[in-house]
């Protein structure tokens, strides 16, 4: 693999322009336009339906807009999908081993025997999971699992993590757990762009927030201003607990 | 039918008597069959996982045949077989009619369909949840079989085990092929045609318990294995 | 990945076993019928002549047309059957090099103890075939060709009787071999044509029993004949004859005369002494 190239420059910032995506004759993104910038923690928030995971699967690049364009600053010939990683809101983990699964994406980028160990090693004790490193993935609690896929994406050294939900269903130690994890990835220099529906956590975590109602971008802010004095009606009511789709 | 009690008792004794003639039989018909079902997984699984993951001009048609394929009459394998392997036939110079390895040719294009289509579906089902992770993961299509053949392959063991049951069982392609050839070619299933039509069909019935106590004892051995194997990997 | 490893050594482990040392034994390729291998002949006579010769014979045991047909495609070195005029079109065809008498047994027409058709005791096959036809008793065909099933057929004839009109009514053809008929046979209560050997043999006679026999139009020679190497090359003519040789010989003579079955003798040696 040409390691230095990818060192060498970045895949950001990623770019949106007029995106929308439509499925069974529904425009559920409609004409989003924004860009995403390296070092920020961007949070994705909007109610139940809004079209935030779907969002972020098209920045990731798992599904194609309909209209519009993704773009990366990422010069040509630089393996972009090698350089982001996401965790889904339910994590898939692959019938093996924890630590197997954290080995899982390096085999795939064919890194040699020894880095991979360490790598992996170092995954799994910060994501506090080296004494779980030969159990059965799928046997895990939910935090476990869920801190399980946070690991998994980290040991990429992604230059971008998505997270979609990555706290839902988890009691409040296990969603710390998991922020500091993320903290611990941003802190690496990694950017981070994740959804979530705890407020309270968005504004622990959050640089900045786009908020999305019915597939529309109706605003973006950074953290503070959005959370003091947002600018739209939907986004008070939101913050408020009494928007509903 | 005081002759079905007898074929228990036949069963027994050869079992217990370590009968040499049996050994040498039961010996020939697993060799036989392993290979074939090892060729077929080799093959099998490879195919079926191709045409459940890739998008290739006739991969319907393919799936289709493979569906309509596994319940293929053994005979008619062992016809096309022997047509091919006869002296008459385009691989006649390779000598192959009636030894072992043409047994192990049919057997295996016998059970091919069987696996890659039970194949084809689990890697299809692993698939559809996979999918997204395996994208996001940036694999190749080749990574991508490689991983739902690894993960599934404990359910594709159960797509394996059904194709060696059909060929451990199977006696029209065999008959054809290797002719029943006593210490060459004869396995259990001919032995058991033999038997029968020599009109000792308390052995013949003991002879297929034989084979039945077989074929358990390889799905033991196999469900065994796997649930040894399965705890430490989900 | 210990797991993967030893999946891989396991796969080439059982190669190995599958396909051992291919020791380069000389042998032949025996197409015989299902009545000299079901009888017990060769598993008497063949040990006896490998130990002499040091040439392992594979009999691949079928019916008569068939043996015939594998014999043509070059796929035996050696027909070894019972149906002389199919025998001497196979010479004559240039198949084969030369027919070589090597022993007869009889058919043998048996039938269930009642006896529908009343025919036991005769000793005129094709006279007890009528009646069996006038009595529409049921009767089980080989049906396949086979050279027994060519000999019913001739004797059928013999006695006038269109049998195979009757094909699903009182005759049956069981489209199988001759264990397989007499089963047939055995279970519906019908008469059937066998040859001795086999009848002698079988273990599952039921309630039947020999009805007709005797007859010299139910003589049933048995020639043994090698593929003539001219049309396949790769025919072990020296092996091949080398069996034939031995067949005809005393010693082979005499290893077919004192195969018994029950204290019976079940074929007889009958090759022309040589210069004859
Ligand atoms: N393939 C599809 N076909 C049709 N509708 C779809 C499809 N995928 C998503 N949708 C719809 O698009 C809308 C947005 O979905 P999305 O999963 O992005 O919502 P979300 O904002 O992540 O919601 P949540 O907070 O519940 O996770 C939903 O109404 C969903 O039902
Ligand atoms: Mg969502």
């Amino acid at each position: 693999m040409a390691e230095p190239a990818i060192e060498t420059s970045s895949i950001l910032p990623l770019r949106l322009e007029s995106v929308s995506y439509e499925a069974s004759g529904k425009r559920l993104i409609d004409g989003v336009t924004f860009d995403l910038r390296a070092g920020t923690r961007s949070v994705i928030l909007g109610p139940n339906g809004a079209g935030k995971s779907l969002l972020l699967r098209l920045c990731h690049g798992l599904i194609r807009p309909s209209a519009g364009n993704v773009s990366w600053a990422a010069a040509s010939g630089v393996a972009v999908p090698y350089r982001q990683a996401m965790v889904f809101q339910r994590p898939v983990l692959l019938r093996r081993s924890v630590a197997a699964n954290v080995a899982y994406p390096l085999r795939l980028r064919r890194t040699p025997a020894r880095e991979r160990h360490a790598r992996v090693e170092e995954a799994l004790s910060r994501a506090g999971l080296s004494a779980l490193a030969g159990r059965a993935a799928r046997s895990l609690s939910g935090g476990e699992q869920q801190r399980l896929a946070i690991a998994r994406a980290w040991v990429m050294r992604p230059e971008v993590l998505f997270l979609d939900e990555p706290t839902a269903n988890l009691d409040p130690a296990a969603a710390r757990a998991i922020e500091s994890l993320i903290d611990g990835v941003h802190a690496s220099g990694a950017k981070i762009v994740m959804t979530t529906h705890d407020l309270g956590q968005a504004r622990r975590l959050a640089d900045e927030i786009l908020f999305l109602h019915r597939g529309h971008l109706l605003e973006r802010a950074d953290a503070a201003t959005f959370f003091t004095k947002p600018k739209t009606a939907e986004a008070s009511a939101f913050l408020k607990g009494d928007l509903s789709w | 039918m005081d002759d079905l009690a007898a074929a228990f008792g036949q069963a027994a004794s050869l079992l217990l008597g370590f009968d040499a003639e049996l050994i040498e039989i039961i010996g020939l018909s697993l060799r036989v069959s392993f290979m074939a079902v090892g060729l077929a997984a080799l093959l099998g699984l490879p195919l079926g996982a191709a045409v459940a993951l890739y998008r290739f001009p006739g991969r319907t048609l393919l799936g289709a045949l493979l569906n309509a394929f596994m319940g293929l009459p053994p005979v008619v394998v062992g016809l096309v077989v022997y047509l091919m392997l006869s002296r008459a036939g385009p691989l006649g110079a390779l000598g192959l009619l009636f030894t072992p390895g043409a047994m192990i040719l049919a057997q295996c294009l016998l059970v091919l369909p069987i696996v890659a289509a039970l194949s084809a579906q689990i890697v299809a089902d692993l698939n559809e949840e996979y999918n997204e992770q395996l994208h996001s993961f940036a694999a190749g299509p080749l990574q991508r079989l490689a991983t739902l053949v690894w993960d599934g392959r404990f359910s594709l063991m159960t797509a394996i085990l059904a194709g060696f049951g059909r060929a451990i069982a199977e006696v029209g392609a065999v008959m054809i092929v290797g002719g029943n050839i006593a210490h060459s070619t004869r396995v259990m299933t001919t032995a058991i045609a033999l038997e029968t039509s020599k009109g000792n069909l308390a052995l013949a019935l003991g002879l297929g318990i034989v084979l039945i106590a077989l074929a358990l004892a390889v799905n033991f051995a196999a469900l065994a294995l796997r649930d040894a194997a399965r705890p430490r990997y989900g | 990945m210990v797991k993967r490893r030893s999946f891989v050594a396991g796969v080439f482990l059982a190669a190995a076993v599958a396909f051992p040392s291919l020791a380069a034994e000389r042998s032949i390729v025996v197409a015989s019928t299902t009545s000299t291998e079901n009888s017990g002949l060769f598993g008497s006579i063949l040990p006896v002549f490998e130990a002499a010769s040091g040439i392992r014979v594979k009999v691949v045991a079928v019916g008569t047309g068939q043996a015939i047909k594998l014999a043509k495609n070059g796929d035996a070195d050696v027909l070894f059957v019972h149906h002389r005029p199919s025998e001497e079109i196979f010479v004559a065809e240039g198949y084969g090099v030369k027919r070589f008498e090597v022993m007869y047994n009889d058919f043998v027409l048996v039938g269930p103890k009642s006896d529908p058709a009343g025919v036991r005791g005769m000793t005129d096959a094709p006279a007890a075939l009528a009646r069996i036809a006038a009595a529409k008793a049921t009767f089980a065909s080989r049906g396949d060709d086979s050279g027994t099933h060519k000999k019913e057929l001739g004797l059928w004839q013999a006695a006038k009787v269109d049998a195979v009109a009757a094909s699903g009514q009182w005759y049956r053809e069981t489209g199988s071999g001759m264990g397989a008929t007499l089963n047939t046979a055995a279970g519906l209560g019908a008469y059937a044509l066998a040859d001795r050997g086999t009848w002698i043999s079988f273990a599952n006679k039921g309630d039947l029993e020999i009805m007709v026999e005797g007859d010299k139009r139910m003589f049933n020679p048995y020639g043994a004949i090698l593929v003539n190497p001219a049309k396949h090359k790769h025919v072990k003519a020296a092996e091949g004859q080398a069996f034939i040789d031995w067949l005809v010989s005393d010693a082979g003579q005499k290893a077919i005369a004192d195969y018994q079955l029950g204290g019976l003798q079940l074929f007889f040696p009958n090759a022309k002494k040589a210069g004859s």
